[in-house]
C-alpha cells in the first residue's frame, strides 16, 4: 500500500509560504501570549488547589458562590472546573499565591476553601490538593528554560559532527519555530502551562529533531549520488522520497496522542494536546522550514561540501535539471 | 535453518524469557495473586506518588541559620574570651549573618586582643578598622561547608523523624540548584497537618540562663529601646498550660542547646502534668553542671523552637536530667520523638505540597492503562493494513519492545509515574517509527527490482545510521529531560530513554531476525521468485 506514488512534489518553492505561515502563526501566538498572558499551572505560578469529590457534582456556579460567600477576601480569583471524567463527581478549585506564604501557612488556603464549602452545605471529600509556594516557579522556568537550550545546543553539535554545521542550523530552528508555533497553541486554546505540558514539549524537541534528521540523511546520501545536481533538487528529492515515512511516522505518533488525549485522564491533558499539536508541527518543519533554512543558510554562507556538490550547477539550476528530476530519481534509489 | 539464525533465534527468545520473567511476570502476579519468589517481588515496577498516593513535600532548609548560629557562638566565646582577660571594649556585635564587628578596643591591648580572638581564626578572616574596631567575616568556605552541613544533617534528622512515624518507604533526598530542598515523599500517609508538623518542628531545645523578665511586653525589657548586647528576649508561656504569653530575657548563648540531649520520653512532672524529660550527653551533663552549679537561684529557661515554655529556678546543682512542663498531653508524644530525632539545625520552609488521594491515583491508573491499550490497538490496526503481513513483523518488534522496556524498567528500579505511562504511549506511536523507516526503504529497494532478500538487506544496512542518529539526538533531549524534571518527569524520561535503547535493538535486531526467518523457508529459487507482503 502507499500513501504517495512516486511524489513529486516540489516543496522548496513552497518555502516562502511556508515561511510566511510560520510567522503569521508564531507572531499571533506571542501577541496572544503578551496581551493575555501565557496561562500558568500551578507548578509555575504557585498558589493552592484542591481536588473534592462530591456525592452529587455541584455545578461550578454553587461552588463560586460558596467561595465569594465564605472564602476569606471572596472567590473572585479562584479557578473552578469539574475535574476528570463526570462520573468521577470532582470538582478542582484553584487559588493564586498571595505574598510569601511560608512554613504551616502554606496548607491554610486549602482548609479555607474545604471549610468554605462545607459552611455553604456542600460535602466535599478531598482527594488531593497541591500546594506551591512562590519561588518554585522561578526555579523551574530557569531549569526548564536550561534544559531546553542546553538539548538543543546537544542536538547542534551532534548534528554538526554527523552532517555539517548548516544542516544543525536547519534542524535546530526547525525546532525552535516548532516551540514557538506549540506555544502559540498552548495560548490559543488557553492551556496551562504545567510540568507536564514542558516535558511534551521537550519529548516535541527530540521528535522534531528526528523527523528532520532522517530527511537530512536522505540528503546526504543523494548528495554523494547525484553530485551534479543543485542542493535545492537533491533536497527536494530527497523530502519525496521520506514523504511516506514522514507522513507514516506522524501518523502513528499522532495516534498514540490522540489515545492520550482522549483517554489518559485530566493530568494528561496538556501534555497529550502538546504532543499532538508537536507532532503535527514537527512534521511540517521538518518538510518546510529545516531543508529552506538549509538553502538560505547555504546561499548566503558557502561550506567547503557545497562548493565542491552544488556549486558547479548552482549557476545552472534549474529548467534543464527539472526536465531530468524523475530519471535521477530513478537512480537515486 | 542456518546456524546464524539458530543464534539469532536464541538470543531473542532469551532475552524474551528474561524480560518477561522480571518486567511483566511480577505484575500478573500480583494481579492475579499467582506465586512468586521474594527477589522478584523485590524487582516489581514500582508506582509513583501520582499513581500510588500519598504525600509530596519539598521544603528548603534556611541555610542562613546555621551560618548565624555559628556567628553567634563565635561572638559569644569572643565575649567570654575578653572577659576572662580583662579587655575593655566597647561592644562585640554581629552586624550580619556572618560578621562579628568589635568596637573599641585598647590601643594598648591591640596585642593581648590579638590573642584573645586568635580562636576565631580558623574561621573567620581579621581585618581592622580604625579607633581599635575590628571585623571578622566568616571565611566562604566555612560558610558554604556550614550551609552544606546543614542540610545534610536536616536530611538526616527528617529520616530519623519520618522512620519514627513508621512509614513505608519513605524517600527523603536533597534536591534543587541550590542544594539547600529536601524532597519528602511518604507514600499511603494520609493525616498530611501531623506529618508536617512533624517534619517541619524545628526541635530546636535550648537552655539559657534568665536575666530579665518576666515582663507583659517586649519594650519593658529593653534599654533604652534597644535589646542588650549578647541578649535575646525570648516569647514565653505565661502559665504552665501554655496560656498567655510573656517575655524573657535571656543570653544569646545557650548553656545546653538540643544537640546534647541524647534521649527524651514522655512523663508527667511534680503537679501531675504532661511534661517531657530529657537526658543529656556526658559534654552536656558537664555543661549543664557548671552553669547550674554558679547560677544557683536564678532562672532557667528551657526553650523550644524560640519560645520559652517553663522558666524554672535553678535550686541545685543539675546534671544530666532534665523535664520540659508546659506542654499540653497531645504534644508529649510528638515532642519526646522530635526531641529524640535530634533538632533541626535549621528551620525549615515549605515550597511545595502535593497530596493525591488513593482514589485520584486509581483514577490516574486506569485512564493511563486505557490509554495505552487504546493507543497499542489503533497503532496495530494501522500497521496491519498498511503493511500487511510485514505489519506482523512490526508489532512483534513492538510488543518486545514494551516487553524490554517493563523488564528493564523494574530491573533497575525505576518508578512508574503516570506522565511515564504517556511515555510509554508515545514510545510505542514513535517507536514504530524505526520499522516504517524500515519498510518504507525495503518498498523502495523491491520497486527498483532488486529482489526480496536483497532488498530486506538494503533496507536494514542503508537505514542503520539513520536510526543510530534519530536515536541519539532524541537521546540527548531525554537526558536534559532528567536533569529537568523532578519525580514524575523524571519517570517519564526514563522510560523514554530505555524506550529508544529496546527500541533499537528490536528494529534492528528481532525485525531483521524475523524476515530472515521467514525467508528462511523458502528455497533459492523460490526467493528469486518470491515477493513480500509489505
Amino acid at each position: 500500500m502507499h500513501i504517495f506514488t512516486n511524489p513529486n512534489y516540489n516543496f522548496l518553492r513552497w518555502r516562502w509560504h511556508a515561511v510566511a505561515l510560520s510567522w503569521v502563526l508564531i507572531l499571533a501566538g506571542l501577541s496572544v501570549i503578551y496581551t493575555r498572558g501565557l496561562a500558568k499551572g500551578i507548578e509555575f505560578a504557585g498558589g493552592t488547589s484542591v481536588i473534592m469529590q462530591f456525592d452529587q457534582t455541584p455545578s461550578v456556579e454553587v461552588v463560586r458562590d460558596a467561595l465569594n460567600k465564605n472564602y476569606p477576601g471572596g472567590g473572585q480569583d479562584a479557578i473552578v472546573q469539574t475535574y476528570g471524567d463526570p462520573s468521577l463527581r470532582q470538582v478542582m478549585v484553584r487559588v493564586p499565591q498571595v505574598g510569601a506564604e511560608q512554613g504551616a501557612a502554606l496548607s491554610v488556603r486549602a482548609q479555607a476553601i474545604e471549610q468554605a464549602l462545607q459552611k455553604a452545605g456542600l460535602k466535599p471529600t478531598v482527594v488531593g490538593t497541591e500546594i506551591v509556594g512562590p519561588s518554585v516557579g522561578e526555579e523551574l522556568t530557569q531549569k526548564g528554560l536550561s534544559a531546553f537550550v542546553l538539548s538543543l545546543v546537544g542536538i547542534l553539535a551532534y548534528i554538526a559532527f554527523r552532517f555539517e554545521f548548516s544542516f544543525a542550523v536547519g534542524a535546530v530552528i526547525a525546532t525552535l519555530h516548532d516551540v514557538l508555533v506549540t506555544f502559540a497553541f498552548l495560548a490559543f486554546f488557553r492551556y496551562d502551562l504545567s510540568l507536564n505540558v514542558i516535558a511534551a514539549l521537550l519529548t516535541v524537541t527530540g521528535y522534531s529533531t528526528n523527523d528532520t534528521i532522517v530527511i537530512f540523511d536522505r540528503v546526504r546520501e543523494n548528495m554523494r549520488k547525484m553530485r551534479r545536481d543543485s542542493l535545492s533538487e537533491i533536497i527536494n528529492i530527497s523530502i519525496n522520497q521520506t514523504l511516506g515515512r514522514t507522513v507514516i511516522t506522524a501518523g502513528t505518533a499522532l495516534l498514540s496522542a490522540l489515545a492520550l488525549f482522549f483517554f489518559g485522564g485530566e493530568v494528561l491533558h496538556g501534555f497529550a494536546f502538546t504532543m499532538i499539536v508537536g507532532i503535527v508541527t514537527g512534521t511540517y518543519s521538518s518538510v518546510f522550514v529545516a531543508a529552506a533554512i538549509v538553502t538560505f543558510w547555504r546561499r548566503s554562507k558557502p561550506s567547503k561540501l557545497s562548493t565542491a556538490t552544488a556549486a558547479p550547477v548552482a549557476a545552472s539550476t534549474t529548467p534543464a535539471a527539472r526536465k531530468s528530476k524523475s530519471q535521477r530519481k530513478a537512480r537515486a534509489s | 535453518m542456518n546456524k546464524n539464525i539458530r543464534w539469532k533465534v536464541i538470543t531473542i527468545v532469551a532475552v524474551l524469557v528474561i524480560f518477561s520473567g522480571v518486567g511483566v511476570y511480577p505484575i500478573l502476579a500480583s494481579y492475579y495473586r499467582l506465586p512468586s519468589p521474594g527477589w522478584l517481588q523485590q524487582k516489581q515496577l514500582k508506582l509513583g506518588l501520582d499513581l500510588k498516593g500519598g504525600v509530596h513535600l519539598v521544603l528548603r532548609v534556611q541555610t542562613e541559620d546555621a551560618v548565624r548560629l555559628e556567628t553567634d557562638q563565635a561572638a559569644e566565646r569572643l565575649r567570654e574570651a575578653l572577659r576572662m582577660r580583662t579587655i575593655p571594649v566597647t561592644s562585640v556585635a554581629t552586624p550580619s549573618i556572618a560578621q562579628i564587628r568589635v568596637e573599641g578596643v585598647p590601643p594598648a591591648q591591640e596585642a593581648a586582643f590579638r590573642e584573645a580572638a586568635a580562636d576565631l581564626a580558623t574561621n573567620f578572616d581579621r581585618s581592622p578598622g580604625t579607633n581599635g574596631s575590628y571585623t571578622f567575616t566568616m571565611k566562604p568556605n566555612v560558610q558554604n561547608q556550614l550551609r552544606i552541613d546543614s542540610v545534610v544533617q536536616a536530611r538526616q534528622t527528617i529520616e530519623r523523624r519520618v522512620n519514627e512515624l513508621g512509614v513505608a518507604e519513605p524517600q527523603i533526598a536533597e534536591q534543587g540548584q541550590n542544594g539547600d530542598e529536601i524532597l519528602v515523599q511518604l507514600p499511603g500517609v494520609t493525616d498530611v497537618q501531623h506529618a508536617k508538623e512533624i517534619i517541619r518542628s524545628t526541635g530546636l531545645l535550648e537552655l539559657k540562663i534568665v536575666e530579665g523578665g518576666p515582663a507583659q511586653t517586649r519594650e519593658a525589657l529593653m534599654q533604652n529601646g534597644q535589646v542588650p548586647e549578647g541578649m535575646d528576649i525570648v516569647p514565653g508561656n505565661a502559665d504552665a498550660t501554655g496560656g498567655g504569653t510573656v517575655y524573657y530575657m535571656v543570653r544569646k548563648a545557650a548553656a545546653v542547646s538540643g544537640h546534647d540531649v541524647t534521649n527524651a520520653r514522655p512523663a508527667v512532672d511534680q503537679n501531675n502534668l504532661p511534661a517531657v524529660s530529657f537526658t543529656l550527653s556526658g559534654e552536656g551533663a558537664r555543661k549543664f553542671g557548671t552553669v547550674t552549679e554558679t547560677n544557683i537561684g536564678r532562672r532557667l529557661a528551657i526553650i523550644l523552637d524560640n519560645r520559652v515554655t517553663s522558666a524554672p529556678t535553678i535550686q541545685s546543682r543539675i546534671t544530666d536530667n532534665g523535664q520540659i512542663t508546659g506542654v499540653t498531653r497531645d504534644e508529649v508524644n510528638d515532642l519526646s520523638l522530635i526531641l529524640k530525632s535530634g533538632a533541626l539545625p535549621a528551620q525549615l520552609s515549605y515550597l511545595e505540597e502535593r497530596t493525591i488521594g488513593p482514589s485520584l491515583g486509581a483514577d490516574s491508573i486506569r485512564s493511563g492503562v486505557t490509554a495505552s491499550v487504546v493507543g497499542l490497538m489503533l497503532i496495530i490496526a494501522f500497521m496491519l493494513i498498511y503493511y500487511k503481513l510485514s505489519g506482523v513483523n512490526a508489532i512483534i518488534a513492538l510488543l518486545f519492545n514494551l516487553i524490554i522496556l517493563l523488564g528493564l524498567m523494574a530491573y533497575i528500579g525505576a518508578v512508574m509515574t503516570l506522565p511515564g505511562i504517556a511515555g510509554f504511549v508515545l514510545t510505542m506511536g514513535i517507536g514504530v517509527d524505526s520499522n516504517v523507516l524500515i519498510f518504507e526503504r525495503i518498498k523502495e529497494e523491491l520497486e527498483a527490482q532488486h529482489g526480496v532478500r536483497a532488498s530486506i538487506n538494503a533496507g536494514f544496512d542503508r537505514v542503520f545510521w539513520t536510526l543510530v542518529d534519530t536515536h541519539v539526538s532524541a537521546l540527548i533531549a531525554a537526558l536534559f529531560l532528567i536533569q529537568f524534571g523532578t519525580g514524575p518527569i523524571r519517570g517519564f524520561a526514563y522510560t523514554l530513554i530505555i524506550g529508544l535503547a529496546s527500541n533499537l535493538f528490536t528494529s534492528i535486531f528481532v525485525s531483521k531476525t524475523l524476515f530472515e526467518l521467514a525467508l528462511g523457508r523458502r528455497t533459492h529459487q523460490q526467493q528469486q521468485a518470491a515477493t513480500l507482503s509489505i
